[in-house]
């Protein structure tokens, strides 16, 4: 039987994560924003 | 020592009055859920790391806007999220998921060449016509019917109409026509397969 020499390139599953700069971005993008509701209307606010 | 978990639901409502640190465990939570979830679609890190990114993009909008309504369902939800940003993703390039063909996975799985090779046509041709010759041997009357059961694909009743015969008489002319033609093929030891 032929012998195969491929490596399986595609990784688990299980230890598949985000990038901690990801998951940093994400919280930081939560704190940065904020949503303000005035009469029907609501505005959101990205702040530095 | 004995950590008590806080379930989703409470998290969520802790997060939407402000409690920063709630999303934090969320996301450590149920990331790699998520992300093996994306990953397993696209099979590619740089996309999966965007999907992931903009799936929890929408969850933090959604919250902060308070138009999420609490069923007990957070990770359901954000996998629905998730599952339609990997959707829109598709349909924006082109409706095709890329395979990168290092892996087991072969691209040539799931292409396929359906037109018949240069041999297979030949023996196509052959075959074709064999069952014309062989047709051609047939009584009139059994080969008016197969005629117009097969190449025309009348029905019964429309045959019947044409040839004037009942539709039983039709039926078993095709009948005849069929034992007829299996007779002949065995008796000349016709192959008739591709």
């Amino acid at each position: 039987m032929a012998k195969l020499y491929t490596h399986n390139s595609i990784k688990k599953l299980n230890d598949l994560k985000p990038k901690e700069e990801t998951v940093n971005f994400l919280l930081n993008y939560s704190k940065a924003l904020s949503v303000i509701n005035c009469n029907k209307m609501t505005f959101e606010t990205v702040l530095n | 020592m004995q950590h008590e978990i806080i379930p989703d639901a409470a998290l969520v409502t802790n997060y939407i009055t402000g409690d920063e640190s709630a999303l934090e465990i969320l996301i450590t939570r149920h990331k790699q859920k998520i992300y093996s979830f994306i990953y397993s679609k696209v099979y590619d890190r740089d996309i999966t790391e965007d999907i992931f990114q903009d799936t929890f993009i929408k969850v933090i909008r959604t919250l902060k806007r308070g138009a999420y309504n609490e069923e007990g369902k957070f990770l359901p939800w954000v996998m629905r999220i998730s599952h339609n940003l990997v959707i829109d993703h598709f349909r924006k390039n082109s409706r095709m998921p890329k395979f990168d063909n290092t892996g087991e996975f072969s691209i040539f799985s799931v292409l396929s060449d359906s037109s018949l090779n240069a041999e297979k046509q030949i023996i196509k041709d052959q075959v074709e016509s064999d069952v014309r010759r062989l047709v051609d041997e047939l009584p009139e009357d059994q080969k008016e019917v197969l005629l117009m059961r097969i190449y025309n694909d009348m029905s019964f009743k429309e045959i019947s109409d044409k040839t004037g015969v009942s539709i039983n008489t039709a039926l078993g002319r095709m009948r005849y026509a069929l034992i007829n033609l299996r007779k002949i093929i065995d008796k000349h030891n016709i192959v008739l397969t591709n």
